[in-house]
Formats: C-alpha cells, sequence, structure tokens
C-alpha cells in the first residue's frame, strides 16, 4: 500500500463494518443494567403512572372528548412514543457521553479485537433496547389502567409496540450518537434537550391533537420530527384511531412513518458511526 | 534477545494531529522475545506510537507492520495478539474488579470457563484476590494499575504495549510489575515499554530508543548509550569559579555540566581517575558515581521543561 492510499484510509465515511461483536457491547451495557436495576427500573415506573393519574384521570375529568376518545385514550400511546424517544435519546446522549468521555470504556474496548464502528453500534442497539424496555414498563402500567378504565380497549395489537419500540428507539439513538459526537463537553447535551426534545414533547400530535394547528405547523411536525412519526403508528396500534394529520387517511400516514422511521433511521445510523469514528480516530 | 524474528516494524511512520507533528517519519524494528524501551520527555510522541501498534490511531502516513499484519488492514487480528496496558485508568467502573475482567475475556472470545480460570490466576498473581469483589473506585491508585496490568494479560499477548506502567506506583508494586515482566520475557513475549523512569529501561529493557519531538534521536543497548554518551564515572562537586580552572587541566577530556550549585564531570576514562584527584585535592561535599541512563537522557534530550 502507498503511503498515498494509507493517508486516506482513516476516518473515511464509509458504509460500517459491523460483526456478531457489536452484541458484547451491547451486553457490557445490558450487564450494567441488570446490575443496576432497581435504581433503573423501578423509579421509571413511576412517571407513566404520575402522567396517567395527572393528565388522564385529573385534566381528563375537564376534557371529556378528543378526537372522539376520552383524553386518556388519547394520550396513553403518546406516553408510549415519549417513553421511547426519552429512553434511546438520554441512553445514546449523557449516558453513552459519559462511557466515552469520563469512564474511556469505549477506549478499554477498541484494544480489543472490537472495532469503533461496532463499539458504536452495540451503544445503538443498546440505545434501542433502552427504549424498548422504557416502552414496556409504560405498556405494563396502560395494560393494568385498562383493566378497570373500560373506555381503554388493548387489542392483541398492542405486541407490535415492542418492534416499534426497538426501531423507533434505534432512530431516536442514531440521532443522539451525531450530537454526542460532536459534544465538547457534557453540558453540550442542554441544547438538544431542551431545543429538539421539550417541543416534539408538545408539539407532535401528544397532548393535544397536531390536525388542530394550522397546516404549516403539520407540515413541519410531520417533515423533520421524529416524535411526529411514532405517535402516529402508536396511536394506531394502542386506540386504532390516527390522526388526520394534512387531511391523510391512516393507511397513508402510518405508511409514510413507517417509510420516514425506515429512511430517517439507515441515514443517522450510519453518519452517526462515521461521525463517531472520526472523533474517537484523530 | 531471543531469535531474530522481526515482530514489530515500522517504516516512515509519521502520525500528525493537524499541523502538529507527533511521530516524525521514524523507522525501527522490534525483535521476538525483546523487551525495548521508548523514552522521552512530555509529548515526544511515545505514547502515540504505542497507540498506533494496537490500532487506537490510524498512521498519517507510512508503514506499520505487528506480526507481519499492516495495521491499516489487519487490525482485528493485530490486537487479538496485543496486550495493552494504556497509561490512563479506563477500568470500567461500572463492575467489579473480577467482572473487570471476565468481560474483558468477553472481548476477545475466551469461553467462560477459560475466562474465569484465568482471572483467578491474575487476580492470585497480581495480589488482588482479596478484592475480587470490590468496586473499582474502592481502589488504591496502585491497585488500579495491577488491575490493568492484570487486564493486559487476559488474552496471553504475544507482545504487551505498557505505556508508563509503573508511574504512581509504590516500591512494592513497582517491583511486582518488575517480576512479571522478567518472567513474560522468559516465555518470549515482547514487550514494549514507555517511561520516565530511568531505572526501570535499564532494568528490563533490551534496548531503548530515545524519542525527541517525533524523531528517534538514538538507539542502542542501555549499557552501550551510558558508555557511548557519558562514559563510566561522574564526579559531582560544589560549584566554585576558582575550582573550574584545577578540573579542566586535570579532566581536558571530561564533559563539564553546571547544575545550579552543583556541578558534574563526566569521564570516559577507568573507574579510579576521580579519586587519584581527589586524594591530591581533597574537597567538600564531593560525590563520585557510575554514570547511569538518566546522565544520557538528559544530555539527549537537554534539562529544559516540556510541557505536556
Amino acid at each position: 500500500m502507498t503511503s498515498e492510499k494509507l493517508r486516506n484510509s482513516p476516518a473515511r465515511f464509509g458504509l460500517p463494518k459491523l460483526s456478531y461483536r457489536v452484541w458484547k457491547v451491547w451486553h457490557r451495557n445490558f450487564d450494567v443494567f441488570t446490575k443496576t436495576i432497581t435504581v433503573n427500573f423501578f423509579p421509571s415506573l413511576l412517571e407513566p403512572i404520575l402522567y396517567l393519574l395527572a393528565f388522564g384521570l385529573g385534566l381528563g375529568g375537564y376534557i371529556t372528548n378528543v378526537l372522539g376518545q376520552p383524553y386518556l385514550v388519547f394520550i396513553a400511546p403518546a406516553l408510549l412514543a415519549i417513553s421511547i424517544m426519552n429512553g434511546s435519546f438520554f441512553e445514546c446522549t449523557f449516558a453513552s457521553f459519559v462511557r466515552m468521555y469520563f469512564q474511556k470504556t469505549f477506549d478499554a474496548i477498541v484494544a480489543t479485537p472490537i472495532s469503533v464502528e461496532e463499539v458504536v453500534a452495540g451503544e445503538l442497539l443498546w440505545g434501542a433496547t433502552r427504549a424498548t424496555i422504557n416502552a414496556t414498563i409504560v405498556l405494563t402500567v396502560i395494560g393494568a389502567v385498562s383493566l378497570t378504565y373500560k373506555p381503554l380497549i388493548l387489542t392483541p395489537l398492542f405486541l407490535l409496540m415492542i418492534p416499534l419500540a426497538f426501531f423507533g428507539g434505534l432512530m431516536f439513538s442514531s440521532v443522539a450518537m451525531c450530537f454526542t459526537a460532536a459534544a465538547p463537553n457534557i453540558d453540550f447535551f442542554n441544547y438538544p434537550s431542551f431545543l429538539f426534545l421539550t417541543p416534539m414533547f408538545f408539539l407532535c400530535g401528544t397532548f393535544f391533537p397536531l390536525s388542530k394547528l394550522p397546516l404549516a405547523a403539520q407540515g413541519v411536525a410531520m417533515a423533520v420530527l421524529p416524535l411526529t412519526q411514532v405517535v402516529n403508528i402508536s396511536r394506531g396500534i394502542i386506540s386504532g384511531k390516527v390522526e388526520p394529520i394534512l387531511g391523510l387517511s391512516p393507511p397513508i400516514l402510518i405508511s409514510i412513518s413507517l417509510a420516514w422511521i425506515i429512511g430517517v433511521t439507515l441515514f443517522f445510523f450510519m453518519i452517526s458511526i462515521n461521525l463517531m469514528k472520526k472523533r474517537l480516530t484523530s | 534477545m531471543g531469535s531474530q524474528e522481526i515482530l514489530i516494524e515500522a517504516k516512515g511512520l509519521t502520525k500528525c494531529y493537524g499541523e502538529v507533528t507527533a511521530v516524525d517519519n521514524i523507522d525501527f524494528e522490534v525483535y521476538r522475545g525483546e523487551c525495548v524501551g521508548f523514552l522521552g520527555p512530555n509529548g515526544a510522541g511515545k505514547t502515540t506510537v504505542v497507540r498506533m501498534m494496537y490500532c487506537f490511531l490510524p498512521p498519517t502516513s507510512g508503514e506499520l507492520k505487528i506480526g507481519g499484519l499492516r495495521v491499516s488492514t489487519q487490525c482485528r487480528k493485530i490486537k487479538g495478539m496485543v496486550g495493552v496496558a494504556p497509561q490512563e485508568d479506563n477500568l470500567d467502573p461500572d463492575f467489579t474488579v473480577l467482572k473487570n475482567l471476565l468481560v474483558y475475556c468477553r472481548y476477545f472470545d475466551i469461553p467462560r470457563d477459560e475466562a474465569l480460570k484465568r482471572a483467578n490466576e491474575q487476580l492470585k498473581f497480581f495480589q488482588l484476590d482479596e478484592k475480587r469483589n470490590a468496586a473499582i473506585d474502592a481502589l488504591s491508585g496502585g491497585m488500579k494499575r495491577r488491575l490493568i496490568f492484570a487486564r493486559a494479560l487476559i488474552n496471553q499477548p504475544q507482545i504487551l504495549l505498557l505505556d508508563e506502567p509503573t508511574t504512581g506506583l509504590d516500591p512494592q508494586a513497582r517491583h511486582l510489575a518488575w517480576d512479571e515482566v522478567r518472567n513474560l520475557k522468559k516465555k518470549q513475549v515482547t514487550i514494549i515499554l514507555t517511561t520516565h523512569y530511568m531505572d526501570e529501561a535499564a532494568f528490563l529493557c533490551d534496548r531503548i530508543l530515545i524519542i525527541d519531538k517525533g524523531k528517534i534521536i538514538e538507539e542502542g543497548k542501555p549499557s552501550e548509550l551510558v558508555k557511548k554518551h557519558v562514559g563510566e564515572e561522574v564526579l559531582e562537586v560544589d560549584y566554585d569559579e576558582k575550582l573550574l580552572p584545577l578540573l579542566k587541566q586535570a579532566f581536558p577530556d571530561g564533559d563539564f555540566e553546571r547544575l545550579g550549585d552543583r556541578m558534574q564531570i563526566f569521564t570516559d576514562k577507568p573507574h579510579g581517575v576521580f579519586e587519584g584527584f581527589l586524594k591530591e585535592h581533597p574537597m567538600q561535599n564531593v560525590t563520585i558515581r557510575t554514570a547511569n541512563l538518566e546522565d544520557v537522557f538528559l544530555k539527549l534530550t537537554g534539562r529544559g521543561l516540556r510541557e505536556d
């Protein structure tokens, strides 16, 4: 190999080369999670219960009809979508940054036969797993509520929430990892948290119908906000009623959101791995 | 030194960080079973060389082969046969001492039973057995270094990269590490060592490369380097201008160096010349000692302080 070729080889953008070793990185995080499950699991159980109580029953007492549904039925699928977003986004920003920057865990792993690309891919899959775990917790709470609250009916379709949580989580993880690749320090994550996550929390058809906003706002939410897509599909799965955003019919909306999630996930999965590789090897 | 099989080979190896050239077009070879020390002031490029050896950093240009494999294309195989003890503590604080070793074994595809066996052996050797279930935060600095050392050996590497392995260790722990290095040398493990401790380099290394500003400025066996650059003996006296002409006359070939209020005279004359001189000219506060690697190092790289 000439030195000219070598000069170009590091940090060149390309398809990441991955192997089964990705799961070893995932497994490391899984082991930490199971060790700290009492800290990780039980407190996160409280949050959806509070949301359902405060918004569903408390506020829902005054709002009896949203798109033909009781308020609790309207927000239940949105709470699932939010748990997916938060679970994966925080895992692949703050938690990944701590492992990379403070604990030097990535440095230790790449001294073994595992590559940088595989470390990052393992982190992304773990972020998706965290989203799935969080969604499962919320789903359990919603399931428990549905036993006593008649208007909330879960069909066997609810199992589809698991793959949605995983792939939606992978999407948020991949986007989050791009911020991690760019973060000079941990405070940097205030930007995506307040400027990206918080607006989505409110504006993606979560606590009030998106279809009641001006068309331009609906267009923006559909075009650039990932949470909108997850909420759309989640509504289809949990309540069978999808908001008529931009006047589109449910099958078309769901198809658009699915394609959106797949496309954006593939794109950012690749970009984030390349950006992280660039950061970690130069 | 073992056989003459070349295990590590660098040709025109260069690493730039932006505009800064950290390693500047260096060539070197390391033979199987050898222990080679990279000595150099802070920022000389030692750690960068080591990091390129285990594919942590890609070279900017030039060639680096480990066991005949290029670092640019065969990272996975290279990393499988190399053990790394990095300078900084990158133990996994989320796990206990034992679990650190077990998880590291998993990264190397070592089966669980074998992993447990190896981990137990290492913990015993490095006297960490009692701490097996302790959290990393609960370990002292010396224990952490020992665990990093143990972790570097867990894949039974052919090549061991030790980046300042004994920095911050107490003398007991340092001797334990030295014992292990000499033990591994007997097993034909090839060792690359960077260090600031000249006694350590002189004691452990078959060969030394002195590196400064990214270039190798000298190489050879420790004893040869001492003989070549600073001779046999050093006379240290209080600095005194009146004394200078007398000393210069007595040792016309000697190297004179002033260190604050002290003065050193190096000579390559055989042992005993200084004693003879002192018999004729008795003085206070005199030391005669054997020249060592530290004298060589300071002579070649200067006494100015280096920033990181």
